[in-house]
């Protein structure tokens, strides 16, 4: 039960990111593009509740941040409170690129700004660019490797099914993916492509090459499966009783392998994730104006920025729980499976 | 010694097949070097074809896989269009950096892996096991460039460390012994980095592995025996349980290169990871077929100084190779 516990805890943390993601126009109070030149590098804005005059405010306030040119530092100006807001109107936006909407789910009165992980260079509040970018960088991440485990789960299972020169040639194709560390693969892949790209060809050509050289893995893991489910005396005996092997692998062999194929997904996001981090941080995946995690963090590439603005660095750490969340599902899965084929 | 061969043999094979594969990869590759050269007026377009004649990247494509092959016999590896000469002395120095560093971090890595994984494996499920682990699954959630981001800050922010780069500037020439001392003030934050990054799955393997041969009767006839403590733990668990650690061994080389890429990059390092991406982003198609290939001749090489190993310490696979 205890196990149970800690699948249902992980999956409750990755629903609600994805939610938060999906819907971020929703969640975040500004378009991802909303600049405000006054106030670039503009530290988290802090909620009180308790005003100048100690009077205490049930509903969170925040104040104006005051920029300071001379040494570009920003002080809160006391003087007037703004309270935090509730569904508030705002920048029209649209769910799933279908409904449009402009209620936004908290937000303060202008001229009070509300960036809860402070602002970059161009003013633009760094949350809303966190929960649009998840937009590009989660869903890539998750593309992808149903890309990588779709490919693994058909040549994993072909291989195992037929053995022989079948098994031979795509187990010799996978070696080659094996030779090479990871990186290196991605990289030489990345350089086969053009540099500058239209941003959605961006989004689909990180899908593909993220996810095209990832399916070795998967595929031994599942062709072992396979090799061991097609000896089970049910599946014999239902050859036995002239099943066809169409047949046999969707009935009896393939359903075995779905265990490693939903732990492969877990493990495989979070590092596709990274993978369009790194590109993007390396200046050959999504860059500027369009958020992705990756082109969040490349802006800590400047000494300046890495060195003075350390809010800079929430969006990766936003990162760890969703990692978190996403290897402990991968770890619950691991031993629910393992414990029902024994 | 057959099995060996076999082994090295089918590396060789497999070094060809990726030559070839990163080859056809990069002639699908849109604009060449010269390509940033066309829209520059001054350059008419007579000196760019005689740039791309000189260089001979206007032949058609097995042509030029043959001449790069001959030029790796010859020890060349293909020319560098951006620096002018050969790749292989480009390579060589970088691919030094890289293996000092990933040597330093494998090191480090394992002295540690080994300890800890081992200290929890024989206190399974006791407060100090879970703690480790809760330790371990926070590191791998942490992603590897949140680290070395923050390793670089903390380089800026204290001056402990230098902030990147692999030698001070003006200590070039000194001795060799205070070079080196620059050199090792150097290399902690990048090994830093490394070790963190790879030992969590070091420490899961070791202690999954160690809690295996725990589990078996010949540990619990040994126990029986009166065998116990420091003596079982070292004479036959560990022992029994090198096997698939030495496998490990190999495979983890794939994971240190790859985290090596990145943290050479964060922290100026100058290894293959930063003229890799320097060579992708000018479109230097050889330093990138040569970096390319350098990794995996590191991670072939690696696995089979592991296949070695295991054949020195299994019995099992010698007999195995000699039936």
């Amino acid at each position: 039960m205890k196990r149970n516990y800690k699948l249902r805890a992980a999956l409750a943390l990755l629903a609600a990111f994805h939610v938060f993601i999906l819907l971020a126009g929703f969640f975040a109070p500004y378009g991802f593009a909303t600049q405000d030149r006054d106030m670039a590098f503009a530290p988290p804005t802090r909620m009180h509740f308790v005003d100048a005059q100690d009077k205490f405010h049930a509903r969170p306030f925040v104040y104006v941040f005051k920029n300071n040119i001379s040494d570009s530092s920003y002080a809160e100006d006391l003087s007037y409170v703004y309270p935090l807001r509730l569904f508030v109107p705002g920048a029209p936006y649209k769910i799933a690129g279908m409904f449009s909407a402009r209620v936004h789910l908290f937000g303060v009165d202008a001229p009070a700004r509300i960036s809860l992980l402070g602002t970059d260079g161009y003013g633009r509040d760094q949350f809303s660019r966190f929960l649009y970018g998840g937009q590009l960088s989660l869903f890539a991440g998750i593309i992808a490797a149903v890309l990588s485990v779709g490919i693994g789960i058909v040549v994993g299972s072909l291989a195992g099914f037929y053995g022989g020169w079948i098994d031979n040639g795509l187990m010799r194709g996978s070696d080659l993916f094996f030779a090479l560390p990871w990186l290196y693969l991605l990289f030489a892949v990345r350089a086969a492509l053009p540099l500058h790209v239209p941003e959605w060809e961006v989004f689909l050509l990180l899908v593909s090459v993220i996810g095209l050289i990832g399916w070795a893995r998967p595929a031994r893991l599942i062709r072992g499966v396979v090799l061991s489910a097609r000896e089970r005396n049910f599946v014999r005996a239902a050859r036995g009783f002239g099943a066809s092997d169409a047949y046999l692998l969707r009935r009896h062999v393939l359903p075995q392998t779905y265990g490693v194929a939903l732990t492969q997904l877990a493990l495989l996001i979070p590092q596709y994730i990274l993978a369009e981090v790194t590109l993007s941080f390396l200046g050959l995946g999504i860059g500027e104006p369009v958020p992705s995690w990756g082109s969040l963090l490349a802006t800590l590439q400047h000494y300046d920025v890495l060195s003075s603005y350390w809010w800079m660095f929430l969006p990766a750490v936003l990162l760890v729980p969703l990692f978190f969340a996403y290897h402990a599902a991968a770890d619950a899965l691991q031993e629910r499976y393992e414990s029902i084929s024994l | 010694m057959k099995y060996l061969g076999r082994r090295l043999v089918h590396a060789i094979l497999l070094l060809l097949a990726i030559s070839l594969f990163s080859f056809v990869l990069l002639q699908l590759a849109p604009g060449d070097f010269f390509g940033s050269m066309r829209v520059n007026p001054r350059i008419s377009q007579q000196t760019i074809d005689g740039l791309r004649a000189t260089y001979g990247i206007d032949k058609p494509f097995p042509i030029r896989y043959a001449h790069w092959l001959a030029s790796v016999a010859n020890g060349q590896l293909g020319v560098s269009l951006a620096y002018n000469g050969p790749v292989a002395p480009l390579l060589r120095v970088r691919a030094r950096n890289t293996l000092l560093l990933t040597g330093i971090s494998t090191f480090f890595a394992w002295l540690l892996a080994i300890p800890i994984g081992l200290f929890s494996a024989t206190r399974r499920g006791k407060a100090m096991d879970r703690a480790s682990g809760a330790a371990t699954s926070t590191l791998l959630a942490i992603p590897d460039l949140l680290l070395f981001l923050a390793l670089l800050l903390l380089a800026v922010r204290t001056g402990w460390f230098p902030a990147g780069g692999m030698i001070s500037p003006g200590l070039e020439d000194v001795g060799f012994w205070s070079r080196a001392r620059d050199i090792a003030r150097h290399v902690v934050l990048p090994a830093l980095g490394l070790t963190i990054v790879t030992l969590p799955v070091l420490v899961r393997h070791v202690r999954s592995a160690v809690i295996q041969v725990l589990e078996s009767p010949f540990i619990r006839a040994a126990r029986g025996h009166g065998i116990s403590g420091s003596r079982l733990l070292f004479r036959y668990v560990l022992r029994a349980a090198s096997n698939p650690l030495i496998s490990l061994l190999g495979f983890s080389i794939g994971t240190m290169l790859s985290a090596s890429l990145l943290v050479e990059v964060v922290l100026s390092w100058p290894g293959l990871g930063p003229l890799l991406v320097e060579a992708i982003l000018s479109r230097d198609v050889y330093v990138v077929v040569g970096a390319v290939m350098l990794s995996s001749v590191f991670l072939l090489a690696g696995n089979f100084v592991a296949d070695l190993l295991l054949f020195a310490s299994d019995p099992r696979i010698r007999v195995e190779q000699a039936e």
